[in-house]
């Protein structure tokens, strides 16, 4: 009985992971810049491959994998964001336009304000 | 009700699969058709956690808890070559130099 409900449970978390994972790539695919595409991979990606995991370490036998699979859980929620936020400023940094339809660019505002208080 | 947790747990692997697979093929159009290099390097961090949820459900379904290191150190990889992957687009300098202006240009047109 228990375990039938642990197997509905994992099936569920896959099936949710997997859907995260499509709409991560669809709007990597159909979004119109980079920073906007970052948004959508940095995301979703994350929850998608998280929740994979999360359904392993419910369907695993012992604690010990469980906690390794809820450890590349937490692993990945801490370098996801710092990845994505070193290749968005590399990439602004160094020009990278931005979509022709944004209407603000806050980082280079105050890129500009630094610049005239060291002058 | 356990009989059925079972075939539902192995159908719904089943079509995760498949999703995953769709996802991949499109994160990998993203790849091929760039147009700029963090593009291609954004798409290259995606498809590491795509291959990430494909390992977690392969793990599951063949019942190798083994699995679950390969992710973390895939995972590791992939964090790491980004990192190195966003340096690198540091040091190759800015985009108005000469070997990225039509790469720019092909953006701004799309």
């Amino acid at each position: 009985m228990i375990d039938g409900a642990l197997n509905i449970l994992v099936g569920l978390l896959l099936l949710s992971g997997a859907f995260f994972c499509l709409v991560a790539s669809i709007g990597l695919l159909r979004l119109p810049d980079l920073y906007t595409r970052m948004h959508a991979a940095s995301k979703a990606g994350t929850v998608g491959s998280g929740m994979a995991l999360v359904a392993m370490a419910i369907h695993s036998a012992n604690v010990g994998d469980a906690a390794r699979a809820m450890a590349g859980v937490i692993f990945f929620i801490l370098t996801a964001p710092v990845s994505a936020h070193l290749l968005a400023k590399a990439a602004h940094d160094m020009g990278y336009p931005l979509w022709r339809n944004s209407v603000r660019d806050d980082k280079k505002a105050s890129d500009e304000g630094k610049d005239e208080n060291s002058h | 009700m356990s009989e059925f947790g079972a075939g539902f747990l192995d159908q719904a692997a089943l079509i995760a699969l498949y999703m995953l697979s769709a996802s991949f093929l499109l994160t990998v159009l993203r790849v091929i058709i760039g147009p700029t290099l963090p593009d291609r390097i954004l798409s290259l961090d995606m498809l590491v956690s795509i291959v990430i949820g494909f390992i977690a459900v392969i793990g599951i379904r063949s019942g190798f808890a083994l699995y679950v290191d390969i992710a973390i150190a895939l995972g590791l990889v992939g964090f790491l070559a980004t990192v190195a992957f966003a340096r690198f687009v540091m040091m190759r300098g800015h985009v108005g130099d000469d070997t990225k202006a039509d790469e720019i240009e092909q953006e701004r047109t799309s």
